[in-house]
Order: structure tokens, then C-alpha cells, then sequence
């Protein structure tokens, strides 16, 4: 989708859910939260976003995005 | 078919365990001890006389008809009054008895008009019954002397008549007010001769009064003194069939009495289990919108939506929506077009528009309305105790000891629950408020809130906090509980996190402008208060930490062992009749029936299998994700039933431009909502009277709705997804609902049990109901949590995004009066709107003040989304710096000013926190003029023979 800046957002606000998680290990449960509730449009997106610089995200965020994207 | 009547016991049932054997005219009766000797002779097949006495509310022993006479006892004590004893011998019929009865029904008839025959309770009178049953046969008084007879009507309620003229002053009507509504709108004015009943003050009237209008007086009155303007205009009723009431979450049962196919009245149904007999004004009296002139009955299509509607067969309709949608798909696709489910539409037609949309359009780009109020619940829940749904019945609440509602305003959005959950709090459980603004429940007749907690609007997740901060560090923390059910280390790492500073009610105080005095006594009282109850509502998920928040809650009630027992319990308030069963049945684009995810390939398999299509492994759209994929162009067809997501989304600006970009647009309503300004394709949709189903209300029960009359539109809901999805390749075979239910209980392991021949048995069941819970599951979770133990997670509070400042200082929160329901749809077309005929903003003096805004005056209320105008309502319920509107009327737009800021995990819109600035204002503004030019044009139908 075209509108980076809401899933740069909407990834942050789930990156900063789990990022002080102790159960799980934060960049894995915010790569499973994206595949398991993101369309893969939207996955899409945030991958190509992080491919062009991947601006704004946060850094567990950014790893995520790139665990995505190599499971995917 | 005939009518449904039900055994009036004249008291209320005692809740004792032990028994009491007594012989009541010669037979043996045996009853639970402090039964009164009229229930106890009801039960017994002994109907004693009695005009006062009615089981919804206490005894009262005024009318003196139901004397009975007691072995080795003086006197004829009033049996509604006096309790069962061992042994006793009652007689209820001697000449004694038959002279006094005889009496005091002359006296009351020597007062009283003899219009029988044209009396609207002409057959259904108890006065007229009790003259029969003591075998009145002469007033020997006349009827010349001083009387009651020629008093004024009071028309002003529009759905009921009271004529005090028909008025015995049994009290029924003025003690269902108090003790069945807890309202106490009424009163017994004057003494002796003099007595009337009275509708608050001497000047008022039971509209200006402080009347709900729940028609409890007019349920309980004996005569024709309350009596419903339908019934006195159409007749007694011949027939009825139970139903069950289509507003909100609580799911009430209901007789619809009939004399045809005219519905006469609606009549709260005692054996229903969410109600117990209680209705509010919706459900009671604001059925008219299904005869209202605005409802559409024919299909009609359109090019595009500048053009009028053409009305046109169901044949052309449902081939428009076909070829549309495969012309999408074929030209952008396969997720290129979606569709969107009802909470207001049954689980069988729920569960066939998501059917329809896997299987027929080929992707899971399925979403419901639910989104955008409780899906955090689902996602929070499911997290913490493995369920996506509260724990308890609503019956739980009468053995509560303490009770919580945060950010819900259950006497207005669940009034008949509200009523029963006041009736517990004036028998002495406490009552804990949070919420940015000062409820009816903070303070009203004979309740007031031991703690309100006036929350900044976004700090929920803070103050939850700050009450387990102080639960942890004072050593409040029931240890058996967590050491028996819940993980171990999650506690531990959790306990640590709460205990932080950060999260000391100190802290928090200063962030959510709540006193961390107040913060530490209410954690106090539902940690050590006994019975800790939470009840909550969209004010605590539709935040951008919503699902925070409901995990906070789930926290706070592991923490001090508040589950899995009646009394306890973590309750979410649902909103729409039906926003649990669209979510049990599959309506998430992530999940098929029962919350089961998507990419489960071996559950999805059996789906396969069954449906006959391979289904998408992937999750789908939701509801926010297809407006911005429209406005990107990728998302361009779109099937709505029942939902008008153009006035109940958030921010509209951005809706209007996701709606103008798709080609197809189907609307399935009742009526020619605003997304239908939008629309391509119109289906008309039938009401809840007119088609088979059943709902799941808030508690997790599945009620029956019984149609009770012929579809206006043709065609009951249903019937309508299974044309769409045969016109797509995709045919689906169900000659009724109850087939529909055998699939989806078939499909999900916890409806296993569920079939509309067990509703027939049980009345109704709350899932899961299967091999382990035949007769349905009342309380979740006892003795372990249904995924292993209990789940705490880490609730850092963090801020929302969304935050005043100079240009925007104050917050503006929204949410819901009584009369009217959701977006009004309904409710606007009916006689509700004499007390809420368009929506205000409540604003506190100061910031009025401030801004030279007088009370009434036309406001300017703008945020960074967009601006409309409304008149201003001064007021201190609302804490200074913030402001409070509701989304009843589209005229208004709320949510034009809302934004598109929304939770983390579900994208649930942020609809309870929106930095906004007020400024006097001359009227409505530009885009109001605008939208309701183009509303205007867009309802344009060209009449034209159907095809």
C-alpha cells in the first residue's frame, strides 16, 4: 500500500507492544503478529518500504520486517 | 399459534436451599424456605386472589385480596406477605376469606369505570379477574360518591398512555420502577383518598419526569391504567412467539405479541436468561422503524453514484453484484473485492457472508463491524486466558461484591443489564467508575460510586497499572490463585514490571489527572472487597492501546483471583446485539469459526472439504485496511450487510474518499444508509421480526430469533448471500437457518452441541457448548484457564499519538445516550427521538467560558481530521479540558472529527481520544451544507417498472 507512513506507524505501535515482552522474544512475536494479521499487501509494502531505506521504523521493527521478508 | 402466558407466582422466588413442607387446602406443598405462602400455593396449582402482588417485585400486602387463613394462627394474614413455616396449614378459600375478598373488590370497583367493553385491557385485566374470581356480583355502594374516575389521561409518553382514572394504587407500577428498573421515577402522591401515582415532581409529566420509559410500570399494572398506544390502538393480541430483541449486547427475550402479521407489543420474556423479564425503551418500544416509510423493499442499482436509483427485479440486482464483482477480479484480481458482516445481522447470515467471501470470492477479505468496537477484546482475551470472550452470565452479577466499570455506561448503551447490576449495588456491593466523564452510575438514586476515577481520556492502560502497582507492592496479590492457575514466570516478570515507579498511582496520578488516593483505594477495594467484578466497554477498546488495556484488565483479575467462580469475572459490554457472534463466527480475516486462524492448514482443510474450494491461507483486509487499499486501487468492490461504515467509521473525509474510489458498492439495509450514498447496488434488507436465526449476546449465549412476520423485502437476509453466491459460481444449499447452525456446529468445537432443537429445550446456551458442556458453559475458566494457565503480559503505557496542543487543546470522547442506538438508523425512525433528536457537545463551564459559549449556543468543533458544527450542552459531568458528543445523527458526523489512529493489534479506531478546539460557531458548517446536498441527490430513485 502507498501510504507508508500508516504501516511504518501501525508497525511501531506493535514493535513497542512487544519490545518490553519477557516471554517472547520481541522481534519474532512482531514478525509473527505482521504475518499472522497484516494482508500480504500490506506485508508487501512495509518489505519494500525497509528495501528504500526503511525510514522510521524502529530498530526491533526494522529486524522484523527483514525476518518477514526472508520467510516470505 | 397462540399466546405465550406465563405463570405469575405473585412473589419472587426464594433462593434458599432448604425446603419447607406445608399443606395448603388439603395438599402437601413443598418449597424452599422463606417462599411466601402465595407463591408456595402457586406452585402447589392454587391460584390465591391477588391484585398487588406480581413476582417481579417484593411483596407489599396492600391490596388485602389475598388473605388466607392459617391453622392455630388469629386472623387472615396477607399471603404474599407472610413466609412458608413446616407444617403449616394454610386454607386459601372459607367464607371468612370469600366475605372479606368480596369486600375490598367492591370497594376497589366503587371507584373504578365499568368500560369494560371498551377497554383497551379488555381480556387481559386482573381487576376484571379478580371481580370474576371472587364472584362480584354488586357494588353496594354505587357509583354516585366522590371517585377517581373522571382524571386526565397523560399522553405525553409516546408509547404509553397512563390514565389514572383506571388506578387501583396497587404500587406495582411505582416498585417495578424502583426495584426492577432502579430508576424511581414514580411515587405514590398524597395519602389515603387523595393517593395517585406520580411521575417524579407534582409538575411533571411521565415525559419530563425522570421516566427510562423501560415499560416495567406499564408490564406490571393490574388494569389499563399503563397501557401501551399500540395496544390500545390495534386490540388485544391473539398470538405471540419468543424472540429475541435486535439492539444491543444483552440480548433480551422477548414475546412479540400479534393479531396477525401486526405486531401489537413487544413484552419482555420472564424465562428469558439475559433479562429476566426486563426491557429498556429500545427493545420494548422502538420497533416502529420496520414499518417506516423511508424503508426500501426493492433492489435497486445504479452506474455510478451521482446518477438516481432504478429499481429493478432481485434477478437483475444480484446479477449486477456478479458480473461487477467478477469483472473486479478480473480485471484487478482476486483481492480485489471483500465484504463486510453484521453484529447486527444473525450468526447463520454472518457465518454465510464470510462463507461466501472465502469460498465464492476466493480470499478472506472479510471483516465486521465488530472491528471498530471490540476486537481488542478477542485479541486481549485470547492472550490471556485463551477465550475471546467474557467469563461469566450476567446472572453472576447478583453475587458480586464489588463491582467495576470502566469505560462503559451500561444504563445507557445496556440498560436492562445495568438494572440488575443497580439492583446488586443497593443490596450493598461496591462500585468503582472510571471514566473521563461522571455517568448516571457515578451518582443516582440510591447509588453512589465509592470511587470515580475521571481519567484523562488515553490513560486507561495507566491506571490499570497504577491499581496492579498497588495490588503487587501492598502485598495484595491472592498468591494461591496465581501460584495454582496462571505461568509462573509471566507473573513474576510482571509483578516486577507493575512495581516499577513508573507505575505508582504517584506517577500516574500526574499523567491521568486522577488522585493516586483515589487510584490506591480502588485497587484496595477490588483486591480485598470480596467478589471482584469488571465490566467494561469501548471505552477501554477503542483506544491506540486498547488491546493493552484489555490485557490490563485480565491482569488486574489473575492478580487477585477473580475468575473462575460466579460473582468474578472480566466482562466485556458488547455493543450490537450480535458483536460476539460475528466474531465466533469467522467474520476476521484472519480467522475461520471459533477463533481458529487461517493458515491452520489441517483445520482449514476440513473447510476445504466441505465447501468444495480452496481456500486463501493468507489473512485478508480489514475493515481500515480495505479503505486505504480502495484509495491506493487495489481494493475496488464491496459487499456490505448491515453496517453503515460511512457514519460509524472514523474519520469520514477518509471513508467518503476510500467508497468513491471502489466501482461496486453493494449495501444490504433496511434503509438508504450513508454508505449508500456510495453505493452501486442496493439489496433490501429484512428486520429481526422478519426471519429466522439466532444472536449471541454478551455473555456468550445463543438466543433464537423467530420470525414472526413475512419478510417485506422478500427475502430474509440469508436468503439474500445464498443468490449472491450461487450468482458467483459458489451455490450453497440450506432451506433454513437451522441448517445453517447444524454446519457451523458441525465446524467448530465450541458450538458442537449447539442445534435449534436444543434451543428449543434450553431456552438458550452460552458456548462452548459440546460433549464436555452439553447444557452450555455459564462461567468460563473454573478450576484453569481454557489455554493452560494464565497468561499476564507486560501493559507499558504508552501515549497515544493523538494529543492536544495549542491549536487543538481540549479531547473530545465519544459515546451513546439510552433512546437511541448505534449510528440511529433504527432508532431515528421511531418515537425516540422526543428525547434525543440530535446530537450535543457536552462541554464543563470553564472551557465553555473560556470561548463565550453559552448553553445551546450553535459550536465549531474542529480537530486535525475535519470539522462539523452542533449545539453545546454545558455541563461538569465532563472534567474540564475535555469534550464529550455522540454519533446518533448523521446531520452531526462525529465522526468526521475522528481520526485514523487505531489500536496496535487490531486496528480498532481510536474513537475515544480526538484533540479538538470549540469555537462559537452561526450554525452548521460548509461540509454538513455539502454532505447533505449530496445525501439529498444521492436518495434520488427513478421509479421504473421492475424488469
Amino acid at each position: 500500500m502507498s501510504d507508508d507512513g500508516k504501516l511504518v506507524m501501525m508497525a511501531n505501535q506493535i514493535g513497542r507492544f512487544y519490545e518490553p515482552q519477557r516471554q517472547v522474544e520481541p522481534v519474532a512475536a512482531i514478525a509473527t503478529h505482521l504475518r499472522k494479521f497484516w494482508d500480504p499487501r500490506m506485508r508487501a509494502a512495509i518489505i519494500a518500504h525497509l528495501d528504500h531505506g526503511g525510514a522510521g521504523l524502529d530498530i526491533p521493527v526494522r529486524e522484523a520486517v527483514q525476518r518477514l521478508k526472508a520467510g516470505a | 399459534m397462540s399466546l405465550v402466558t406465563e405463570i405469575d407466582y405473585g412473589t419472587p422466588a426464594s433462593k434458599a436451599s432448604e425446603e419447607v413442607t406445608l399443606t395448603i387446602d388439603g395438599r402437601p406443598v413443598t418449597v424452599p424456605a422463606g417462599t411466601s405462602i402465595m407463591r408456595a400455593a402457586m406452585d402447589g396449582g392454587i391460584q390465591v386472589p391477588k391484585l398487588c402482588a406480581t413476582d417481579s417485585v417484593d411483596a407489599f400486602g396492600s391490596c388485602r385480596l389475598c388473605l388466607v387463613e392459617i391453622a392455630g394462627r388469629a386472623g387472615t394474614p396477607a399471603s404474599c406477605t407472610t413466609p412458608v413455616a413446616p407444617g403449616m396449614v394454610v386454607s386459601t378459600q372459607t367464607e371468612r376469606l370469600k366475605q372479606i375478598r368480596k369486600g375490598v373488590m367492591e370497594l376497589y370497583i366503587s371507584d373504578h369505570p365499568l368500560d369494560c367493553l371498551t377497554c383497551a385491557a379488555n381480556g387481559d385485566c386482573e381487576l376484571q379477574d379478580m371481580a370474576g374470581a371472587v364472584g362480584l356480583r354488586e357494588v353496594r355502594y354505587g357509583y354516585d360518591g366522590e371517585s377517581h374516575t373522571r382524571q386526565e389521561k397523560d399522553e405525553s409518553n409516546p408509547y404509553f398512555t397512563f390514565d389514572p382514572s383506571k388506578c387501583i394504587v396497587c404500587s406495582r407500577c411505582v416498585r417495578a420502577c424502583e426495584e426492577v428498573q432502579g430508576t424511581f421515577a414514580l411515587t405514590i402522591q398524597g395519602r389515603g383518598f387523595d393517593s395517585k401515582v406520580s411521575p417524579g415532581a407534582a409538575t411533571d409529566d411521565f415525559l419530563s419526569s425522570e421516566c427510562v420509559s423501560c415499560g416495567a410500570c406499564v408490564q406490571a399494572c393490574p388494569t389499563a391504567t399503563l397501557s401501551e398506544k399500540s395496544l390500545i390502538e390495534i386490540g388485544q393480541p391473539e398470538h405471540s412467539v419468543v424472540t429475541t430483541c435486535a439492539y444491543c449486547g444483552v440480548g433480551c427475550s422477548f414475546k412479540a405479541e400479534m393479531r396477525g402479521e401486526e405486531l401489537v407489543r413487544m413484552v419482555p420474556w420472564k424465562d428469558g436468561k439475559a433479562n429476566r423479564g426486563h426491557s429498556c425503551v429500545k427493545g420494548r418500544f422502538a420497533w416502529g422503524y420496520a414499518n417506516h416509510k423511508e424503508r426500501i423493499l426493492k433492489p435497486m442499482i445504479r452506474e455510478r453514484i451521482d446518477q438516481p436509483w432504478r429499481e429493478v427485479s432481485w434477478e437483475v440486482a444480484i446479477d449486477r453484484v456478479a458480473s461487477e464483482f467478477k469483472r473486479l477480479q478480473a480485471k484487478h484480481g482476486r483481492l480485489a473485492i471483500g465484504g463486510i458482516t453484521s453484529s447486527r445481522c444473525t450468526n447463520e447470515e454472518t457465518y454465510l457472508v464470510q462463507k461466501l467471501i472465502r469460498g465464492g470470492f476466493g480470499n478472506n477479505n472479510v471483516d465486521t463491524c465488530a472491528r471498530v468496537c471490540h476486537s481488542p477484546t478477542g485479541f486481549g482475551l485470547s492472550q490471556a486466558f485463551g477465550t475471546s470472550a467474557g467469563t461469566q452470565d450476567f446472572d453472576s452479577v447478583e453475587q458480586s461484591d464489588v463491582i467495576v466499570v470502566i469505560g462503559a455506561n451500561p444504563t445507557d448503551a445496556h440498560p436492562v443489564f445495568a438494572s440488575r447490576m443497580k439492583k446488586r449495588l443497593r443490596a450493598g456491593a461496591k462500585l468503582i467508575v472510571i471514566d473521563p466523564r461522571r455517568t448516571d452510575l457515578v451518582r443516582s438514586a440510591h447509588i453512589e460510586a465509592d470511587y470515580h476515577l475521571p481519567l484523562r481520556p488515553g490513560t486507561n492502560a495507566a491506571i490499570l497499572n497504577a491499581m496492579a502497582h498497588t495490588i503487587v507492592t501492598e502485598g495484595l496479590t491472592n498468591e494461591a490463585f496465581v501460584r495454582e492457575f496462571c505461568d509462573r514466570d509471566a507473573f513474576e516478570y510482571w509483578a516486577e514490571f507493575v512495581a516499577r515507579p513508573e507505575n505508582s498511582p504517584e506517577t500516574v496520578g500526574l499523567l491521568s489527572g486522577v488522585s493516586p488516593e483515589a487510584i490506591r483505594g480502588a485497587a484496595r477495594l477490588y483486591a480485598t472487597g470480596g467478589n471482584g467484578a469488571i465490566y467494561y466497554g469501548l471505552g477501554v477498546t477503542e483506544h491506540s492501546q486498547g488491546t493493552t488495556a484489555v490485557m490490563a484488565i485480565a491482569n488486574l483479575a489473575m492478580v487477585t483471583g477473580n475468575l473462575g467462580r460466579k460473582g468474578v469475572g472480566v466482562n466485556p459490554l458488547r455493543g450490537q446485539n450480535n458483536v460476539q457472534g460475528s466474531c465466533d463466527m469467522g467474520s476476521f480475516p484472519h480467522e475461520l469459526t471459533g477463533y481458529r486462524h487461517i493458515s491452520d492448514d489441517a483445520m482449514r482443510g476440513t473447510f476445504e472439504a466441505l465447501w468444495g474450494r480452496k481456500l486463501d491461507a493468507e489473512p485478508g483486509l480489514r475493515i481500515p485496511n480495505m479503505f486505504d487499499a480502495a484509495i491506493e486501487g487495489t481494493f475496488l468492490g464491496l459487499y456490505v450487510q448491515g453496517e453503515d461504515i460511512l457514519q460509524s467509521d472514523p474519520n469520514t473525509a477518509h471513508v467518503v474518499k476510500a467508497l468513491s474510489a471502489m466501482e461496486c458498492v453493494v449495501v444490504q439495509d433496511l434503509f438508504l444508509n450513508e454508505t449508500a450514498n456510495y453505493a452501486h447496488v442496493f439489496l433490501p434488507g429484512s428486520t429481526f421480526l422478519e426471519k429466522d436465526g439466532t444472536f449471541t449476546n454478551a455473555e456468550r449465549r445463543i438466543n433464537r430469533v423467530r420470525k414472526v412476520m413475512t419478510p417485506k423485502n422478500g427475502k430474509a437476509d440469508w436468503e439474500i448471500t445464498l443468490d449472491i453466491a450461487k450468482a458467483m459460481g459458489f451455490p450453497m444449499h440450506y432451506d433454513h437457518p437451522s441448517q445453517i447452525m447444524d454446519e457451523i456446529a458441525r465446524m467448530t468445537p465450541t458450538f458442537a452441541g449447539v442445534s435449534y432443537d436444543l434451543l428449543e429445550k434450553e431456552g438458550s446456551v452460552q458456548w462452548p457448548c459440546n460433549e464436555k458442556a452439553p447444557h452450555g458453559t455459564p462461567v468460563m475458566h473454573i478450576g484453569g484457564f481454557v489455554r493452560g494457565k494464565g497468561n499476564f503480559l507486560i501493559t507499558e503505557y504508552i501515549p497515544t499519538d493523538e494529543r492536544p496542543g495549542p491549536r487543538f487543546p481540549l479531547l473530545l470522547t465519544t459515546g451513546r445516550i439510552l433512546s437511541q442506538y448505534n449510528v440511529g438508523a433504527q432508532t431515528r425512525r421511531t418515537d425516540n427521538v422526543v428525547w434525543h433528536d440530535e446530537d450535543v457537545l457536552e462541554i464543563h463551564p470553564h472551557d465553555a467560558e473560556q470561548r463565550g459559549v453559552r448553553d445551546g449556543d450553535w459550536v465549531r468543533l474542529q480537530s486535525r481530521a475535519g470539522e462539523t458544527s452542533l449545539r453545546a450542552q454545558i455541563t461538569d459531568r465532563v472534567a474540564p479540558g475535555v469534550v464529550y458528543t455522540t454519533f446518533h445523527h448523521p446531520v452531526t458526523q462525529a465522526n468526521v472529527i475522528t481520526t485514523d489512529y487505531s489500536d496496535w493489534a487490531t486496528n480498532c479506531p481510536e474513537y475515544k481520544v480526538t484533540a479538538v478546539q470549540v469555537s462559537p460557531s452561526n450554525g452548521p458548517s460548509d461540509w454538513q451544507r455539502e454532505y447533505g446536498e449530496q445525501a439529498e441527490h444521492s436518495r434520488r430513485i427513478l421509479k421504473v417498472a421492475a424488469e
